[in-house]
């Protein structure tokens, strides 16, 4: 399965540095339509670092980045959500005294003809779309600092999931929730993946990343170790990736 | 909390099964932290009338005179909180409004007086216009460059504002040499207040009928809004309370206002200028309300809108609440920052005017503590400073709570000292009040 035709996104050579140290050395991985890539290594080894590069968070000192082949530029958060790509950060990045509605639309309200914010529809449309996610979610009026920590995971879902993503970076998406809402995470990455959104996953977990990823990128130290077809290693072997930088690809 | 059942959306918000005050509340919608403050108001209104009623033989507090009067009081102190609530729920800070007052005034007093009168001849209509403009652009300026050192060169906005507050002030001295700039232009003074700086007994009756209209609107408009997206609709009895006592509120203060009548001296001078001869009981002409008090209520409503209907006032919020997360939602934070100094700015050359044409002069103390007035006005009004949280209206009765304790130490004659430390002890008591209802409700 090497191509399947341009990829929804191509990081090529992306480097990024902070203080002279290298947090990201020359790292290229791509990612088609309708699939999961995980991101694997340890903390510190450079795989939010990477990924903030392309949802916008941080601005990369080298390399590029191409979306359906077409070279763009990315130096906000502004830009990567015009080109379709939404970010679940790990933090969740919600505003906590602002309800489920500001935040799922926020910097990107609903204004009525005069300009001014049509709260009412965006709490409608809020409504909608938890019914379909979260239909357990009720607290519409309140501050999301009030909500349980997978109430707050499914409205930072919902903010991605709500603007017609392409291609969807989590980061973490589980660290924080119980197993129901973890199942429910992974229910959704299966959903969107039937609709031919493109998935980076960054996680901790390899077994997470191995019942829902096709493959497996591994960090190291900033390096990229080796990207691998989930279905063709053992756990053992990306845990060889990760702690050793050993790459069973090139082994074999 | 609600006993209904899930998957079936509120239809009302009158909960039957609650004990009455909790229905009441809850029916009505009102912010408990509002009743708190009122509470609060009336406690200090009716103490300080009884206290002198009791201890001095009178009680001054509530009469329409002062009651007026702590309306013009409380005008320029209210102007700058109304901004200071954007500044403190952005987790900033800005110490330098008083002494913006005072270099804005003061600008404005030598435009005014010393500049202006050259070129469109004393007395010109077209000079408070220019004046004021001049001032609150000036304000403005000053207000974006303290903002683009916050927001752009990352200093710190206490430091920022703390130079703001010595510079600025010596920039009002060095203006005309420590000189107070006096008399100032007499459409200008009358946007202090004052007998003629008020709009009489028919302007007022207008603007209260106006103001009831827009009540009525406000609840109708938002029962139709709730309906149409199918939310829970207030109980009827409790709508109609709402319009009673909103509607009750303005027309009290518009009979307030009205019956506090012009002084004698006044009416003379009024009378000789305009031909009229003074009836043997004497003439009764109404304040109504003043011109300070009228820009008080236009900005509180303006910067209401801003802070609740517009995006601009969403991301304020949303900075405060957590900066990282408004900055990944696409916000532009540094410029958002800018704008909000420079609001604030305007803000004070806004009191700027109000400050100096009460006083009908310039002086290089114009606004000296203002700084202080204004930020415990906010906090006691409800915003927080660790950010995120804020009411337009909980900062201006923030500012006529401060305003009442000073004007009603000064009645019953207390001296400068003890009223330091009355406003001082109130201050912390407040916020630590605030602290408890806080967490209670959380």
């Amino acid at each position: 399965m090497e191509n399947r035709g341009t990829p929804l996104v191509e990081l090529r050579d992306i480097s990024i540095a902070f203080g002279g140290i290298k947090a990201v050395d020359r790292v290229s991985i791509d990612l088609y339509p309708g699939e999961v890539v995980g991101l694997l290594g340890h903390n510190g080894a450079g795989k939010s670092t990477l990924i903030k590069c392309l949802s916008g968070a941080y601005q990369k000192d080298a390399g590029e980045v191409y979306i359906n082949g077409e070279k763009v530029t990315i130096n906000n958060p502004r830009d990567a959500r015009a080109h379709n790509v939404e970010t679940i950060y790990q933090t969740l990045a919600l505003a906590d005294n602002l309800d489920a509605a500001s935040n799922l639309f926020l910097g990107r309200e609903i204004v009525t003809a005069t300009g001014t914010l049509d709260d009412a529809k965006m709490e409608a449309e809020t409504r909608k779309i938890m019914h379909r996610l979260n239909p357990n979610f009720k607290k519409f009026s309140d501050p999301v600092s009030a909500l349980s920590g997978g109430q707050r995971q499914s409205v930072a879902i919902a903010r991605a999931v709500y603007f017609n993503a392409k291609i969807l970076i989590m980061d973490e998406p589980t660290a924080a929730l119980g197993p129901q809402e973890t199942q429910m995470v992974a229910e959704l990455i299966h959903e969107l993946k039937r609709q031919g959104l493109g998935i980076f996953l960054i996680d901790h977990d390899i077994h997470a990343v191995m019942e829902l990823c096709d493959r497996a990128a591994v960090m190291k130290n900033g390096a990229l170790v080796g990207v691998v077809n989930v279905n063709e290693v053992t756990d053992d072997d990306l845990l060889g990736m990760i702690i050793l930088g050993k790459n069973p690809a090139k082994a074999a | 909390m609600t006993d209904t059942t899930p998957n079936t959306p509120l239809e009302t918000t009158d909960d039957p099964n609650l004990p009455p005050i909790a229905r009441f509340l809850k029916a009505t919608e009102i912010d408990t932290r509002l009743l708190g403050m009122i509470g609060a108001l009336m406690l200090i209104w009716f103490g300080f009338h009884f206290y002198g009623a009791i201890v001095n033989g009178q009680g001054f507090f509530l009469t329409p005179r002062n009651l007026w009067n702590l309306s013009v009081q409380t005008s320029s102190i209210g102007i700058m909180a109304t901004g200071m609530v954007l500044v403190i729920v952005t987790r900033n800070i800005d110490l330098s409004v008083g002494a913006l007052v005072g270099v804005t005034a003061m600008v404005m007093g030598i435009l005014q007086v010393e500049i202006l009168p050259q070129y469109l001849g004393l007395g010109n209509g077209a000079i408070w216009i220019v004046t004021v403009i001049v001032g609150m652009s000036l304000g403005a300026c000053i207000g974006a460059f303290h903002g683009w050192l916050i927001a752009y060169r990352g200093i710190p906005a206490f430091i920022v504002t703390l130079g703001g507050l010595l510079v600025w002030r010596g920039c009002a001295f060095l203006a005309a040499g420590g000189k107070t700039i006096s008399p100032v232009d007499e459409t200008f003074a009358l946007l202090g207040g004052g007998p003629y700086g008020a709009i009489g007994s028919t302007g007022s009756w207008i603007v209260g009928i106006l103001a009831c209209a827009g009540v009525l609107w406000l609840l109708y408009s938002g029962r139709q809004n709730r309906r149409q997206h199918g939310f829970a609709l207030r109980p009827m009895w409790a709508e109609t309370f709402l319009g009673v006592l909103g509607c009750g509120m303005i027309l009290g203060s518009v009979l307030l206002v009205n019956a506090y009548p012009w002084p004698k001296g006044i009416i003379r001078q009024y009378a000789a200028r305009n031909n009229i001869t003074v009836p043997e009981e004497g003439l009764f002409i109404s304040h109504g309300f003043a011109i300070p008090v009228l820009i008080l209520i236009a900005v509180g409503i303006l910067m209401t809108i801003l802070m609740t209907r517009t995006r601009f006032g969403r991301y304020v919020f949303a900075i405060g609440g957590n900066p990282e997360a408004a900055a990944l939602a696409g916000i532009n934070t540094r410029w958002m920052i800018l704008k909000i100094f420079a609001l604030m700015g305007m803000l004070a050359g806004l009191a700027g005017v109000v400050a100096s044409a009460r006083l009908n002069s310039a002086t290089n103390a114009l606004g000296m503590l203002d700084e202080l007035y204004v930020i415990a006005a906010a906090v006691i009004g409800g915003t927080s400073l660790a950010g995120g949280i804020g009411t337009i209206y909980g900062a201006i009765l923030g500012a006529l709570v401060m305003q009442s304790l000073q004007t009603g130490m000064v009645l019953i004659g207390f001296d400068t000292a003890i009223q330091q430390i009355v406003v001082g002890l109130v201050l912390v008591l407040a916020v630590y009040l605030d602290n408890l209802y806080r967490s209670k409700t959380k």
